[in-house]
């Protein structure tokens, strides 16, 4: 499960090794060393940049923090947190059992287009339920027969959350379908026969087993919500990441610096929660004898619900997205004096995100190995640093870039390495979580067959291991790519002059109110998202 | 061992090539622009200049407080060569910091009105731009209500939930400034605060807003007078329309786009080509024909159905007072207006 692998590797079960990685020798071990530390250097320099920035601000900065008005962007953050991640589990619980456990009719359909919502960035979903949703929008025109003049609008706390649980909700989905199929239907027959009711062992028994997926896939959303800047600039929604930009707008960089660590604070206290409450304690099967595929559960006249539910889904993430973009496509008038190419904006977003996956990759590859030697220390920290970019918004990373190579080196500012090194360290975790999984998950056997059949080390390496391992890195990649490309706040700060992406042009389109720009990069950027999406979930087996 | 060997050397090749890219990159390329004008109104213009000239521009488009602090920021490290900006209070701001060019006499003395040039001659406005109320008729009707005589009636309950604003835009941030001078801050503190108070529905930019009041989302909206006319040009049955408050209200204030040199540009003759360039006819007729601003040279006439500049009652003010940006976001920012 690739997407669970953003999560700090000590959640995760333990797993047996490659062996052929696993016998490194010494000198293999110190070189990965080595090349981990040159990454975790640069990892580093945002947080250093930001401490130093803010220590700059002295005392000023702590009665800055202390404000109302900072209070009161905290007070936000955390509502807005905890109202979106309760409406994307709302979605996820039902949303993970009726494609996981049921009989619903065209399951995988539904799977697919409920986890679309996956590859529409947040600031589109917002801008199009803008239009939908919005005081004279779609809706209201539909409700207009019925004496409906105007609706109270969205914008603020309510659209903010009703964006963010929609596009957060697969990040909760996806985990928990995969613990769904993955419970052993011989602890529930062990439960009935102890004399446990159906409402007993689901209680007692299914959820404890679902419960680490839960409040993994919960953390996740949660750190999505608390990173997000798009939906919150789009609903003008004073969350942390909003206040940021608006400080960075006016080049406060002090104040912005201060917020910053708020909030990488903020991530911080979560994921130590989530850890706290992930805890102890085993719920899966010890000693041996298979575990049983589980009966699927036949819906019978709660079909139809089900289907609804499901049809309301697809038509939250995916449809009104895409619909109302083609209605800005063929209905709006004002028409915007600038034209780019396609062609252009299609090349620079594609090759940019391209390049920024394979050097992610590349970066992570030193740390996914030394990762599986996590027992010792020096390891263990060189891994849990590179980590940081989980707790990092991207807004927050090039904030820092920014201020860093401005002042300090000059060659980088506003040119393309600076930008990918911002996405590189955003989504390193990512990358070292794919990568790692993708070793993970190779039978050591195999390559014990391939050594008694007489292969050499090295042999064993590039004939087994690697070919084993390679879907899974290209899946990593694949899914760098995908956040890469709709990554916006990094690439509106830290891009070259006059260097254009998907994400910039439908920023700056939404900014002058040409919506009828926004639809083509739009639609765009979706159909290559999707392309994307496909090739993880195929990888990842979730669709078959 | 061997794998693992040429790997670190394919990584260290590409991790110099990395760094190496800029440095090789860099030679004198082309003329920087940092614009604090959106790119749909200067870009064309901007284009046009390069082809005429030869000269290649590059343009980096933002908020123009946003593109002003960041030319702050980078000091003498800034790429820029010429700053254009939405409002003289920016263009002040860079001036006062000794970060700008002085321009010569022949340029400075294409714009007639002194009220629309730096006094001491570090940046020269390229057109001007009047603050307006624009709304939508039928909605007001709707709402029962009369114009407002002035822009502190907005506060007025009658207008709740009824008006945008773009709380962050420069013309406005000058325009609030505008009342700092003039009515001081404590006014114009209670007046944010009472616009805040009234649910004043905020935009990110003007454009936005004329939107919203076509549409009816709000019955009208503090915006510059040219946002309009864009929209007219594309639908003629537009009924939203402009609204100048009268008796030089601190609502009606004139402000100039405006264009500066950096003093630390490494190309100074084709940075004050641009300038020229945008003073001359042609660019002053773009101005008024495609923007629908008002032209600052003696030569060119508005064309759109507008009241004269000399026409519009305005606060009697020197548009260098309103340098301190700062001072207004921050203000701004106090009165809960971003919340």
């Amino acid at each position: 499960m690739q997407l669970m692998d953003v999560i700090p590797p000590r959640l995760r079960p333990h797993w047996q090794y490659p062996q052929v990685l696993s016998r490194w020798q010494f000198g293999a071990e110190r070189a990965m060393q080595l090349l981990g530390l040159v990454v975790v250097a640069v990892v580093m320099i945002p947080i250093g940049v930001l401490v130093l920035r803010a220590a700059g601000a002295g005392t000023e900065g702590l009665d800055y923090l202390l404000r109302p008005r900072a209070l009161r962007i905290i007070g936000n953050s955390v509502s807005l947190m905890l109202a979106a991640t309760a409406l994307a589990t709302a979605i996820a619980l039902p949303f993970a059992w009726l494609t996981a456990r049921c009989d619903l009719p065209g399951r995988r359909l539904w799977l697919a287009l409920g986890l679309a919502a996956m590859v529409i960035p947040s600031y589109l979903v917002a801008v199009t339920y803008s239009e939908a949703l919005g005081p004279r929008g779609i809706l209201q025109g539909l409700l207009e027969p019925f004496g409906v003049d105007r609706l109270p609008g969205i914008k603020g706390f309510v659209g903010a959350t009703l964006v963010l649980g929609v596009v957060s909700f697969p990040y909760i989905a996806l985990p928990l379908r995969a613990a769904i199929l993955q419970c052993d239907r011989s602890l529930e027959e062990a439960g009935h026969s102890l004399g446990l009711g159906s409402w007993g062992v689901f209680r007692q028994i299914t959820v404890p087993q679902l419960r680490p997926a839960l409040s993994t896939g919960m953390l996740l959303a949660a750190l999505y919500i608390l990173s997000d800047f798009g939906a919150v600039a789009v609903m003008q929604y004073n969350a942390f990441t909003r206040a940021i930009f608006l400080q960075t707008e006016s080049f406060r960089m002090d104040k912005a610096s201060l917020l910053a660590l708020a909030l990488i604070f903020m991530a911080l206290a979560l994921l130590f929660l989530q850890a706290r409450a992930a805890g102890a304690g085993r719920r899966y099967r010890i000693g041996s004898g298979a575990s049983r595929q589980l009966e699927i559960i036949r819906l019978g006249k709660w079909r139809y619900p089900a289907l609804l539910f499901c049809g309301v889904v697809a038509l939250a993430g995916l449809v009104i997205p895409v619909v109302v973009l083609f209605s800005w496509l063929v209905g709006r008038q004002m028409s915007n004096p600038v034209q780019i190419p396609l062609s252009q904006l299609t090349g620079n977003t594609v090759g940019v995100s391209v390049v920024a996956a394979l050097v992610v990759s590349l970066a992570a590859l030193p740390l996914a190995l030394l990762a599986m030697r996590r027992a010792k220390r020096i390891n263990r920290w060189l891994v849990n640093i590179a980590y940081a970019g989980n707790v990092l918004p991207g807004i927050v990373i090039a904030l820092a870039l920014v201020a860093f190579a401005s002042q300090n080196l000059l060659s980088l500012y506003q040119t393309l390495p600076l930008l990918i090194l911002g996405y590189a360290v955003r989504y390193l975790p990512l990358s070292i979580g794919a990568t790692e999984s993708a070793f993970a998950q190779i039978n050591p056997r195999y390559e014990e067959a391939g050594r008694s059949m007489g292969l050499g080390r090295l042999e064993v390496l590039a004939r087994i291991t690697v070919p084993l391992a390679r879907g899974g890195i290209l899946a990593g990649m694949a899914l760098v790519f995908l956040n890469v490309m709709k990554e916006l706040p990094s690439t509106l700060i830290l891009r070259p002059i006059g260097f254009r992406t998907f994400a910039t042009r439908i920023w700056s389109a939404y900014d002058e109110a040409f919506l009828a720009t926004i639809a083509v990069p739009g639609l765009a950027l979706i159909l290559v998202s999707a392309l994307a999406l496909l090739i993880v979930l195929h990888q990842e087996d979730i669709l078959d | 061992m061997l794998n693992f060997r040429r790997f670190i050397t394919c990584l260290v090749i590409a991790l110099v090539c990395l760094a190496a890219a800029p440095s090789l990159a860099e030679d004198q390329g082309p003329l920087t622009i940092y614009s604090g004008r959106n790119e749909s109104l200067i870009g064309p213009i901007l284009a046009q200049f390069s082809a005429d000239t030869g000269i290649e521009v590059e343009v980096l488009y933002g908020g123009t407080s946003a593109v002003a602090n960041q030319i702050l920021t980078e000091g003498e490290n800034s790429p820029a060569d010429v700053f254009i900006a939405q409002d003289g209070g920016a263009l002040g701001a860079l001036a006062a910091a000794d970060m700008l060019h002085k321009l010569p006499d022949a340029t400075i003395g294409r714009v007639v009105n002194p009220a629309f040039v730096s006094p001491t001659g570090y940046w020269v406005g390229l057109s001007g731009r009047a603050r307006v109320f624009v709304y939508n008729p039928e909605m007001l009707a709707k709402a029962g209500l009369e114009l407002p005589e002035s822009i502190l009636d907005l506060t007025d309950e009658a207008w709740s939930g009824l008006v945008g604003w773009a709380p962050t835009n420069a013309s406005f941030v000058a325009n609030v400034t505008a009342m700092r001078v003039l009515l001081g801050a404590e006014e114009t503190a209670a007046w944010l605060a009472g616009m805040t108070a009234n649910g004043v529905i905020p935009y990110p930019k003007n454009t936005p807003i004329v939107q919203a009041t076509i549409d009816g989302e709000v019955v009208g909206g503090l915006v510059n007078h040219y946002y309009l006319f864009r929209f007219l040009a594309e639908d003629p049955d537009i009924t939203a329309r402009l609204h100048f408050f009268p008796g030089g209200d601190l609502g009606s204030l004139i402000n100039v786009a405006g264009a500066a040199v950096l003093n630390t540009t490494d190309q100074p003759y084709d940075a004050l080509a641009l300038v020229d360039y945008l003073l001359s006819d042609a660019a002053q007729e773009y101005f008024a024909q495609s923007a629908y601003e008002y032209p600052l040279v003696d030569s060119v006439e508005p064309v759109v159905d507008l009241p004269a500049l000399a026409d519009i009652e305005t606060p009697a003010l020197d548009l260098s007072d309103l340098a301190d940006l700062q001072g207004t976001l921050a203000m701004i920012e106090d009165s809960g207006a971003l919340d």
